[in-house]
């Protein structure tokens, strides 16, 4: 018999994650994940944060690039630092913000995802923020919002968060220069159920970094996680040997219930980072947390507080970030460049 | 009245070692005879169907699917869905009992069965619970339901977690002969889990089910089986490692058959990285490899039967972000499709692949289904083997439009199924 049943090719039944997020022009149109951009892109994030970092240090700290455009943070999931700094980009871009906090006991009294976009949708916005603790839910709502809207991930459960992996290699740009072939980096902890650590991994690997190493017990690490283009590592001191970047990701507290640590006592003893442990790396390493920071789970507090630490630079370039991906999602980063 | 002669049609009747070009009388809701092409000579007084270029097997008998009645009819009922099936070629359902209220007494048997009736298109037969509400706790009123027509016993996905009571459960089922239907699935280890625990569901940041959470469990069952002597069914296995598991089983003459669904032996995990919920199903899709094994596993009979595993949803069940959607497929209408496509697409011959949705169901269920012998009831399935088609969404006759299938392209469509002698549907 003929060969003939046949698989539709892919844009017939799907894309891959991340094809969603671009427009048949190749421009950014949603920012879901770091996955599946190309350096070109991830560039433009950077050298247009540049050009509102020194905005963010004068007395007036406005410009006019989305005056007239309506900004919906919608967070399904509480947070307050992400959905501050998105709030001040979008406002020091003089857009209109509405904050929406759903709890998601909300939506479960019947009223669908969907129902809840739609309603917010008919106020005529240009822009959701979303967080969510679903996997895919930025995609989900990426895929069902009106043409003219643009998504910004803001977190989705264990997948990505995006804006947070871009302050990230924009602190370390600013730190150690644009070459990242020439950079080590080492990402320690929680990779298991990080959104954070998936988004820095595509990042540093869509920008050809040197080398990308995880560290964590292997309860912590998903399977697989080689896949994602990093060296694996179980040993802290290994793991951080020569970094020129050491990222300490959060600790959630009940990670001890599910038998995955046995206590904090015994994870800060393995895993935790003191002065005494960050010797192993480079004499000018920096070293980064995505915060909140539990301090003596997983950094000691002269760490987090010394020389190396760029913990509270990553907070204030996260607006400068944000307000990058904001101005080029919605097609206006052509006149970032021109502001005074 | 009832009578009927289809002429000149390719049968396959993988029971009977039938592939020839035939004729086929049936009267009063019974095959009465089977010749050659031309041999039967026809009576003006006797309904004809010319069947020309196509091709008869026995009606398919789908030893998993969900009707969703009674309990969740807002995403399917037994007349939608026995006619969908009808319309697929799908002779005979069987139905597991995670019903709601569960098929754990004779009074929701005997409700089932006249629902089915009432409609009367496919056939339905049913498998009671194996634990009272499937608690896992208590055993049900197996004689009873036996007695009341269930054909086997199962706890479906639910689970049973003290091996002492899984034990007694077996025992008590082979004091009557009964058959135990297990779907294969370790609790502590599947649970909140929605993806195949491997490089995409890590990518995609899904929380995974490993396929130990299969193995282990066919590894209790096993011992436990091989305890009590009772016969049964492995459904839905979805890896390489839980097949051969299977096989080494079967090669120590353990009483144990199998199944998967169709859709396992042609989507991985591949299948769902944009997020694609209408390929969360559970068990998960696993890897390349092991959905190769699953292919291999149906060539050299360690998988016995091939299901549906039909899980008609309402729209809103997959409307959703991936990990809070339901799983499940919409499968009746892709079932001979999918398996007819195996066999187009690898050294699987069509006989071979007909008996596992014909004869080899019929036997784990121990119906007198599934062939076309004279003296067996009617349930015959006409399709054109040569037909190009493409699944669109539109044309799913379910009420459940849930399926990753729509714009593939299949050869292979069903024209004609009789039920009881009846031409219930024709193209």
């Amino acid at each position: 018999m003929v060969n003939k049943a046949t698989k539709p090719t892919d844009d017939l039944i799907g894309h891959d994650a991340w094809n969603i997020q671009l427009d048949k022009n190749g421009h950014l149109k949603h920012f879901l994940t770091t996955e599946g951009l190309g350096t070109d892109i991830l560039t433009q994030i950077l050298d247009t944060a540049e050009s509102f970092a020194d905005i963010n240090e004068k007395s007036v700290k406005k410009v006019p690039l989305l005056r007239g455009k309506t900004i919906v943070n919608l967070f399904f999931e509480a947070s307050t630092r992400t959905r501050t700094t998105f709030e001040l980009a979008a406002k020091r871009l003089s857009a209109d913000v509405l904050n929406i906090n759903i709890s998601t006991s909300a939506t479960s009294k019947g009223e669908t995802l969907l129902d809840t976009l739609q309603n917010i949708q008919a106020m005529h916005c240009d822009m959701f923020v979303v967080r969510h603790c679903d996997s895919g839910a930025a995609h989900y709502i990426a895929n069902h919002v009106a043409p003219n809207i643009s998504v910004i991930n803001a977190g989705d459960g264990s997948h990505a968060h995006p804006t947070q992996a871009m302050l990230d290699m924009f602190t370390i740009r600013r730190k150690k220069g644009a070459n990242f072939g020439n950079l080590r980096v080492a990402i320690v902890g929680d990779i298991l159920h990080s959104r954070v650590a998936r988004s820095q991994i595509h990042a540093f690997n869509n920008l050809n970094t040197g080398e990308v190493r995880v560290i964590a017990p292997k309860t912590l690490l998903p399977v697989d996680i080689e896949n994602m283009g990093v060296n694996v590592f179980h040993d802290l001191n290994a793991g951080i040997k020569d970094a020129d970047v050491v990222i300490m990701l959060r600790l959630q507290k009940e990670r001890m219930q599910g038998a995955l640590l046995p206590s904090e006592q015994e994870y800060f003893n393995l895993y935790g980072l003191t002065e005494e442990k960050l010797k192993a790396a480079k004499s000018d390493v920096i070293v980064m947390h995505p915060g909140p920071i539990n301090r003596g789970v997983e950094i000691d507090s002269t760490v987090a507080d010394g020389k190396h630490s760029v913990i509270l630079d990553q907070v204030s370039y996260g607006i400068a970030v944000r307000m990058a991906v904001m101005t080029i999602t919605l097609g206006r980063e052509k006149q970032a460049g021109d502001n005074e | 009245m009832n009578d009927l002669l289809i002429k000149n049609v390719r049968l396959i009747d993988p029971a009977n070692k039938i592939d020839q070009v035939s004729d086929i009388h049936i009267e009063n809701g019974k095959i009465s005879a089977i010749e050659s092409a031309g041999s039967i000579s026809s009576n003006e007084n006797i309904q004809q169907l010319d069947a020309s270029n196509l091709t008869a097997i026995p009606g398919i008998v789908d030893c998993c699917a969900r009707l969703r009645e009674p309990g969740l009819e807002h995403k399917a009922t037994i007349r939608s869905e026995t006619i969908a099936a009808t319309q697929a070629g799908i002779t005979t359902l069987c139905c597991p009992p995670d019903t709601d209220p569960v098929i754990d007494e004779p009074a929701v048997v005997e409700l089932i069965n006249q629902k089915a009736a009432k409609t009367g298109h496919s056939h339905i037969v049913t498998l009671g619970a194996l634990t009272s509400g499937l608690n896992g706790l208590h055993l049900s009123e197996m004689y009873a339901l036996q007695q009341a027509g269930c054909v086997g016993l199962s706890n479906a996905r639910q689970p049973i977690e003290s091996s002492l009571i899984l034990k007694r459960a077996f025992a008590y089922a082979a004091t009557f002969d009964i058959r135990v239907f297990i779907e294969p699935d370790e609790h502590s280890l599947s649970r909140g889990g929605c993806a195949h625990e491997g490089k995409i569901a890590t990518r995609l940041g899904l929380k995974g089910i490993p396929v130990s959470a299969e193995t282990i469990a066919i590894g209790r069952a096993l011992e436990l089986i091989a305890e009590t002597g009772v016969s049964a069914h492995f459904g839905r296995i979805s890896s390489a490692a839980g097949i051969e598991m299977i096989k080494r089983a079967k090669n120590e003459q353990l009483n144990i058959t199998t199944d998967v669904s169709a859709h396992q032996l042609h989507l991985t995990e591949q299948d769902i990285s944009s997020f694609n919920s209408t390929c969360h199903v559970i068990p998960p899709l696993r890897s390349q490899r092991d959905m190769e094994a699953l292919q291999r596993a149906v060539a050299d009979n360690t998988i016995d039967a091939i299901c549906s595993d039909h899980q008609p949803h309402d729209i809103d069940a997959k409307q959703a972000p991936f990990a809070s959607t339901e799983p499940g497929i919409s499968a009746l209408e892709t079932m001979l499709p999918l398996c007819l496509r195996l066999s187009q697409n690898t050294s699987l011959d069509l006989p071979t692949v007909i008996n596992k949705i014909t004869r080899a169901p019929a036997n784990i269920l121990g119906l007198d289904a599934g062939t076309t012998a004279v003296g067996a009831t009617a349930d015959i399935c006409i399709f054109d083997e040569a037909e190009d088609w493409q699944l669109s969404e539109d044309s799913i006759k379910s009420s459940g439009k849930n399926t990753p299938f729509p714009g593939w392209n299949f050869q292979g469509r069903v024209k004609h199924t009789i039920i009881d002698g009846r031409l219930l549907f024709s193209d």
